[in-house]
């Protein structure tokens, strides 16, 4: 084979391979690589593929329940919904491509997961997202906003997959490193699910979708190093993407999916051709040989390099069964996509590819994959923060004023300038809409529905990792019980700093054992993920966020119930112990500028007995309307509810309650306040199950009443809690 | 009734449309491939929502020279019923079937909410079940949703009582604040001067349906099925 460059230490260097990873090429291959082979290991090899220095901790992760049909290591994660059917979904970050530029990078990262999905054979069903921006006074900041929510919207909308819930939060340490976490959850037979596995040796190896471009080279090999200031020269790498292409290519796929013609299939994600060919030969135990003249290339004379590793968008790679290509070239000639055999499977376990008749790469695939370097890197412990008695919190100097500093603050306010951006009701099964606890989308034709929600809040696992990782999961598990869901698996993305750094990877570790404590006790395994590392800028990590997204299933939609207050004189129950936790809470950051303090303490055996106890009365329809208690507590609860529905409520501090703004506006864990027309019953039944249970209130009115401490119209509030993001964004 | 409902490449309310239309039918409708022009004789054309062609050149311009739409027009100039739902209606109105062109929204964004429509028009075969004046609430979902006509069309269209829904408050008024794309006379609808062609930017199909926290769009499909048949 022709070298003509040579290795240099630069060269090496600049592909991200340390001198002893390096090494571990020269030993694999007895020869130096050329540059095309150096390019694969680099992204093979690369944290972003590889998952180096977080596998040793996600081995730790759950995974299994009898509902789980596929755990991590697919395109996505399979759960079983019933009737046949199984849920197909993962989340997935776009990080560094956003920041550099956010309209592409987001859409794209939409693109990604969406091809994750339906790459299994699942129909997508709905998009949801989880957003972290920097310092709302960080001059970029409102330019990613409205770059990241319209290319997240340019993209779903386009390719008619409603976008229905997410997250959205903003703090300094992300002001340079923006997280863009974006999650798919599509539907198939349970028994047609497709694997990213090769089989058959002599099989044909076909390359559907998009040509092949010079686009987003090393996109993988950018999203394993640290940002600095010359972020911007690496715009290049970030990939452009098609929506419309994107829409023809999941209608081409699942119209061949149900044609018994594929072996293995897999998508063009990051590392693009490398990625994909890789992973679906190494599954499956054979070789590959590529002819790279036959894949359809945008430019001309484009090097073996620049295809391997372009992350063009769009494109996906199969095996299909000897002479059935026919049958596949129809189908994509329909929807005016290319469709090229490029290659076939062998014996030899080695990927072996052409160009115009000569080899231009020969590695060998177990090899690669199994010597791809696993590291087991120092880890830190935290300093353990003191809890905060709630008599040490200064009390506000008015309990609406405080209230109203909580909704008009970046991370309390109304989305809706966010989410009424993205189609959220194309596919006609919406049945919850953004702005609630969780999305419900009905399973299209029945009365079942997928309850969906992303949650993390990052400053308790900044301050905890522990603890917040574990809340996450608390809090996604909660959210979907509030609409009356069973809680079913979740999907993770975790975003932190530089893993060298021990109290970077101190974090990773302690937010993975949280996470393992948390899915344990509320049988909620994980079934799909990712990892981003090197979240931080000039040296500076952002906070540590591993975003939770969670499927759970509504056995009968009609039974379903939202956080709206629409009835007068309806009781107010609150579900849950109150100690009055303010340490971490919203009200010592936006009300006192403070950020100390332990998180609150999650109680997994208190989660799940309220959170059943929940579940259990809404289908008995024992309650009206339901929300978490969540950020900024019981009174942000309060007014969520009130202004979902419009019809206001009157709260009274019970006796033995902690001080008032501790009972107020602390983020005690497992908590709900419910609406119900049978308190006594409710109250009853809550003493029976040894939950606490408290009766708080009235429903009625068009204001919001805390007895002997003040009260605010509606309208204000809801001016204040709809009138931030507006004003910010300068629409308003 | 029989339906036929085009698809292109890029269409993603086609088979919310043809729930509906089910719904209200009791069989569903035929679902026509773009290049087809020789598809079966109906009595009702619809022209789905989408991105029809990625949006590319111009919304609706591409699809407006399909097989299918020059069939479209073909059958509308017959006499045929023709609805088109938000990129149906610029593709309509990319046909001549419908005047005006559907630009940009005035804020330059998506925007997808429901939004309340004051009935015009009470007319079969598109209308005819809701009442002169009514209030419905329907969801828009859509980046180029705002209409323009010159004045003489616009006079046109006003005093031949072809404007269908205008974008209202709940109470009816036709205020700036109720037009969210800022359309020309707050229009969210229009009809033909012969009234068989419809184009609309809301989207009635996807509050057709109980479960959906809505139903004002099922009287537009009952509507047509008990006019057409």
């Amino acid at each position: 084979m022709a070298n003509p460059a040579p290795m240099t230490p630069e060269l090496i260097e600049s592909h991200g391979l340390s001198a002893e990873e390096y090494a571990r090429v020269l030993e694999i291959l007895g020869r130096e690589p050329n540059l095309t082979e150096l390019g694969i290991f680099s992204v093979m090899w690369s944290e972003h593929c590889s998952y180096k220095s977080s596998r040793k901790w996600l081995r730790r992760l759950p995974t299994e329940a009898p509902w789980v049909i596929c755990g991590p290591g697919e395109n996505a994660g399979v759960i079983d919904i019933g009737e046949g059917l199984a849920a197909v979904f993962k989340m997935e970050s776009h990080n560094h491509p956003s920041f550099i530029e956010p309209y592409q990078g987001a859409a794209t990262g939409v693109g990604g997961i969406l091809r994750d999905v339906f790459t299994m054979g699942a129909r997508p069903v709905a998009n949801l997202n989880a957003l972290r921006f920097g310092s709302p006074n960080h001059p970029k900041t409102r330019h990613l906003v409205s770059g990241v929510v319209a290319g997240i919207g340019g993209y779903g909308n386009c390719v008619g997959v409603p976008t229905v819930a997410g997250s959205c939060d903003f703090d300094e340490s992300y002001d340079g490193n923006i997280l863009v976490n974006a999650m798919t959850v599509g539907i198939a037979p349970k028994d047609r699910i497709f694997y990213a596995k090769a089989t058959g040796v002599g099989n044909p190896v076909v390359y559907v979708g998009s040509k092949t471009g010079r686009d987003g080279i090393h996109g993988a090999t950018m999203a394993s190093a640290e940002f600095d200031d010359a972020a911007e020269a690496k715009r290049p790498t970030v990939q452009v993407g098609d929506p419309f292409t994107e829409k023809l290519l999941i209608e081409a796929c699942l119209e061949l999916m149900a044609e018994d013609v594929i072996i293995g299939i897999q998508d063009m994600g990051a590392a693009g051709l490398t990625s994909s060919s890789f992973e679906m030969a190494g599954k499956g135990g054979v070789g590959v040989e590529i002819d790279l003249d036959q894949v359809p290339v945008r430019e001309e004379s484009m090097t073996a390099y620049e295809i391997m590793l372009s992350e063009s968008q769009e494109r996906m790679l199969m095996v299909l069964q000897p002479g059935k290509e026919d049958i596949a070239k129809a189908i994509f000639e329909k929807w005016e996509l290319d469709f090229a055999i490029i290659g076939k499977l062998t014996d030899t376990g080695r990927m072996v590819l052409l160009q115009s008749g000569e080899t231009v790469a020969d590695l060998p695939i177990d090899p690669l994959a199994e010597a791809a370097p696993i590291y087991d890197r120092p880890t830190a412990a935290a300093e353990a923060r003191p809890l905060i008695a709630a008599d040490d919190v200064p009390p506000p100097d008015g309990i609406m004023d405080a209230l109203q500093s909580l909704l008009g603050s970046a991370d309390l306010c109304s989305k809706r300038w966010i989410w009424e951006q993205y189609d959220h009701m194309v596919m006609a099964d919406t049945v919850a809409r953004p702005g609630g606890d969780a999305a419900i989308v009905r399973i299209h034709g029945s009365n079942r529905g997928l309850a969906l929600t992303t949650d993390c809040t990052p400053r308790y696992c900044g301050a905890d990792a522990a603890t917040g990782a574990a809340q996450a999961v608390a809090e996604a598990w909660r959210n979907l019980t509030a609409v009356g869901a069973r809680p079913l698996a979740v999907t993770d993305n975790m975003n932190f700093g530089n893993p060298e750094r021990p109290e970077i990877m101190g974090q990773f570790a302690d937010a993975v054992a949280g996470m393992r404590e948390a899915c344990l006790a509320l049988d909620f395994p994980v079934v799909s993920g990712n990892v981003s590392f090197y979240n931080e800028t000039n040296g500076k990590g952002i906070l540590p966020t591993p975003a939770i997204g969670a499927v759970g299933l509504v056995d009968d939609i009609s039974k379903s119930v939202s956080l709206s207050l629409r009835t007068e004189g309806e009781s107010l129950v609150l579900i849950g112990a109150s100690a009055g936790h303010l340490g971490c809470s919203s009200y010592l950051k936006e009300v006192l500028g403070r950020r100390d303090g332990a998180p609150p303490p999650v109680d997994l055996a208190a989660e799940r007995r309220n959170g059943d106890f929940i579940r259990a009365e809404i289908a008995a329809a024992g309650i009206t309307a339901c929300h978490d208690l969540a950020d900024g507590g019981l009174l942000v609860a309060a007014a969520e509810m009130a202004l979902a529905g419009g019809v206001g409520c009157a709260l009274d501090v019970p006796e033995g309650a902690p001080p008032v703004h501790a009972w107020l506006f602390g983020e005690d864990q497992g908590r709900y306040l419910v609406a119900t027309d049978d308190p006594d019953g409710l109250m009853a039944r809550a003493n029976g199950a040894q939950v606490p249970a408290a009766m708080i209130g009235t429903t009625g009115g068009k204001s919001l009443t805390v007895n002997g401490f003040g009260t605010i119209s509606l309208n204000e509030l809801r001016e204040t809690h709809e009138g931030w993001l507006p004003a910010y964004m300068g629409d308003a | 009734m029989k339906a036929a409902v085009i698809v292109f490449p890029g269409s993603n309310c086609d088979r919310d449309v043809k729930v509906a239309l089910t719904q209200s039918m009791g069989a569903p409708p035929s679902m026509i491939w773009h290049r087809e022009s020789d598809f079966p004789t109906v009595d009702l054309i619809v022209v789905p929502g989408g991105f029809s062609y990625g949006d590319y050149l111009r919304a609706g311009a591409i699809a407006a020279n399909s097989p299918a739409m020059v069939e479209t027009k073909r059958r509308a100039a017959a006499g045929v019923a023709v609805l088109g739902i938000c990129n149906g209606f610029q593709i309509l109105a990319e046909t001549g079937l419908l005047p005006g062109v559907l630009m940009r929204n005035a804020g330059l964004r998506f925007i997808c909410r429901d939004v309340h429509l004051r009935v015009e028009r009470t007319a079969a075969p598109f209308t005819g079940k809701y009442r002169q004046g009514q209030v419905i609430r329907i969801p828009i979902a859509h980046a180029d949703g705002n209409y323009f006509t010159e004045d003489d069309t616009l006079s046109r269209l006003e005093g031949e009582g072809q404007i269908a829904f205008r974008y209202a408050e709940p109470d009816g008024a036709v205020t700036e604040a109720a037009n969210p794309n800022g359309s020309r006379a707050n229009i969210a609808g229009i009809r033909n001067a012969a009234g068989n062609v419809l184009g609309m930017m809301p989207h009635p199909e996807r509050l057709a349906d109980p479960a959906l926290s809505g139903t004002d769009g099922r009287p537009m499909f009952d509507g047509l099925v008990e006019a057409l048949g």
